[in-house]
């Protein structure tokens, strides 16, 4: 049980931390993920993953289904090599956080409060603030810069200020794999690259394996290790940045002509999208 | 090192290996709360047809006293108070609870049939049995209390099990309870119309929830409910923590979201139900007085304690006011909803004009 978020939870290695085995999800009684024979991913210890691919590829059901929010109807989802479905939820809850989309928190919950629930599932109902709650707490709030909202209820904070407690929950909870969902929908670009900054930092000074559904290609390049680009409910293709954000995959999996072309600020591909105005304007030149 | 937590908000308390939050604030609005029960309670024991005086009272409650008043307090009209007490107890609990679990403030347990299930197989109970010529049966001290908890308890169970489709909504189980509770009254009604006016007559002053010539039978019941009712929410309450932050964020953290919803709505449920059981449907209370426990206590849940002192501090009020203003034939009922219907319409308009559900 890793609960110490001073120290990096690994150092670089190559285990897969977690994995999906011909996993299948829908909903009623239509497959979302994996209906051509089940999705398999694995995902590697210290390593940020993005899911990417259009509206509808089911890149937030897989998530949900790797944070067993959803069970399969095939296939399993395997932490640390063990069957998730079959781990005690609170003991599955030490290893794997989840940030949801656009979570909700009930009116008058003061920031303190909420991200100590991160520390839910180290608790008991006898034991409901330690002192080791109390230090993890403050230095998740310390981390993020939201120490000074401490006392203010949820709802009295901007977006980006909002999501950044959030991510101190995750934060707080002390788990190795954090997954998140569309963690930058809702903010202005300012605020998006600000909470990547996050993701980042969580990665880099704590080891952390972050699994998160992005929307923005060109962020998703500069912050992933590893872009996952997903169409009708399967793995269209998956690696580094610059062999996933191809014009053949954009094509491919977003249905988008597009030109790509390096990042004078990264060096990750950017994915310049054309669209009918400008091809129609190309076309008498070409 | 670690920074310290720059907050008040989250102070430790501990008691040996107990650690939790301590709230000012809350054990303030709780204490000042129990203190103006006992206030109200002696007022209510000194009322009646031999007044006695509420040091007098507080004296014989603390064992003294004179013999002859000692008898009147204790024997004769104790139990009426003390059914009062109890019975407010679990219906700010009951509310305090179920409001927490479906995150709305307009639940409870009126809302969710339980109320209306119980008035419904009560009146049955007496229409009905009358009906067939059981003799002239009327609202026995021990048939209709039984009768009025099994009907809490069936209407609970359909309602859960109507809004329940691979978990459980709120929203969904607030409309499906409020079509239950409909049906109940209407089913309700239709019995009334169809008694004898002696059976008919009986019955509503039971309806309109009512704490008059309440005996230890009826404290027992109450009292054994709230004892064991309140440690069981305050050990659920740590559930509900994760469980107001959406059933996906819940999951995350480790909570068996439906296992834990079932737990609370269903110790919120037998409160209720045996409440009613025990003096009628008294309405509104439920609703009401953990809303209020919660503007005063602060935080983002109704107070559990608190509330289950707030319900009792106002059923025993509305007891004292019904008989002191209104007349001893008054049931306590119909003073809880004077209070709390212009308390819903304002809830209602409040939460259409912020627009969420």
């Amino acid at each position: 049980m890793s609960t110490d978020l001073t120290t990096p939870a690994v150092g670089r290695t190559t285990r897969t931390r977690l994995r999906t085995e011909g996993l299948q999800v829908g909903y009623d009684d239509r497959l979302v993920v994996g209906a051509d024979g089940g999705l398999d991913l694995d995902v590697v210890e210290g390593t940020v993953t993005a899911v990417i691919g259009p509206n509808g590829c089911g890149k937030s059901t897989l998530l949900r289904a790797m944070a067993r929010l959803l069970a399969p109807r095939h296939g399993h989802v395997l932490l640390d090599g063990e069957r998730i479905d079959r781990m005690p939820s609170k003991q599955v809850a030490t290893v794997l956080g989840v940030l949801p989309q656009d979570p909700v928190a009930p009116e008058g919950l003061v920031v303190a409060d909420l991200v100590a629930r991160g520390r839910h599932p180290h608790q008991r109902w006898f034991r409901q603030w330690s002192p080791d709650d109390e230090v993890v707490v403050a230095e998740a709030l310390a981390w993020t810069g939201t120490s000074e909202f401490a006392d203010r209820p949820l709802e009295t904070l901007s977006g980006g200020q909002r999501q950044r407690v959030w991510i101190s929950m995750a934060l707080a909870q002390g788990t190795d794999v954090l997954l998140l969902d569309e963690p930058t929908t809702f903010l202005d670009l300012a605020h998006q690259v600000d909470v990547l900054d996050l993701v980042e930092r969580l990665h880099r000074e704590r080891g952390r394996t972050v699994v998160m559904v992005l929307h923005d290609l060109n962020l998703a390049a500069r912050y992933a290790d590893r872009l996952v680009a997903m169409r009708d409910g399967r793995i269209a293709c998956s690696g580094a940045p610059a062999d996933v954000l191809t014009e053949e995959t954009m094509r491919e999996v977003f249905g988008l002509e597009a030109k790509v072309v390096t990042d004078p600020v990264s060096g990750t591909p950017l994915v310049l999208p054309i669209g009918r105005r400008h091809r129609e304007r190309d076309d008498p030149d070409s | 090192m670690t920074p310290p937590l720059t907050t008040t908000a989250r102070r430790r308390f501990r008691a040996g290996p107990v650690t939790g939050v301590w709230r000012p604030r809350a054990v303030l609005v709780a204490v000042v709360a129990a203190v103006l029960l006992v206030l109200v309670c002696a007022v209510n024991l000194g009322r009646g047809d031999f007044p006695i005086p509420v040091v007098e009272v507080i004296r014989i409650l603390l064992g003294g006293g004179d013999s002859a008043d000692a008898y009147i307090v204790t024997e004769l009209r104790l139990p009426r108070t003390l059914t009062g007490v109890f019975v407010g107890a679990a219906l700010g609990l009951s509310g305090a609870l179920t409001q927490a679990v479906v995150r709305n403030p307009l639940a409870s347990p009126d809302i969710l049939g339980v109320t209306d299930g119980a008035s419904l197989f009560a009146v049955a109970s007496v229409v009905l049995a009358g009906g067939a010529g059981v003799s002239g049966l009327a609202v026995s001290p021990v048939g209709t209390p039984i009768a009025a908890l099994a009907g809490g308890l069936v209407a609970a169970a359909l309602v859960y099990a109507l809004a329940y489709r691979k978990g459980l909504d709120g929203f969904r189980l607030l409309l499906v309870g409020i079509g239950i509770s409909s049906a109940a009254v209407s089913l309700t009604t239709y019995l009334l119309v169809s008694a004898n006016v002696q059976q008919a007559g009986q019955v509503l002053t039971w309806l309109r929830g009512s704490l008059a010539s309440r005996s230890w039978e009826n404290v027992v019941p109450a009292g054994v409910v709230v004892a064991i009712g309140l440690p069981l929410a305050i050990g659920l309450a740590f559930r509900l923590s994760a469980l107001e932050l959406g059933d996906e964020s819940a999951r995350g953290l480790g909570v068996r979201v439906d296992r834990a919803r079932a737990g609370v709505v269903g110790v919120a449920v037998v409160l209720a139900a045996v409440a009613t059981a025990c003096a009628g449907p008294i309405r509104f209370v439920a609703l009401v007085v953990p809303q209020i426990l919660l503007r005063l206590s602060g935080g983002s849940r109704p107070p559990l304690v608190g509330s289950a002192l707030g319900g009792a501090l106002l059923v025993v009020a509305a007891d004292l006011v019904a008989r002191t203003v209104l007349g001893e034939a008054v049931p306590v009922g119909v003073v809880t909803v004077v209070v709390g219907a212009p308390y819903l319409i304002y809830l209602l308009v409040r939460r259409t004009r912020r627009r969420t559900v």
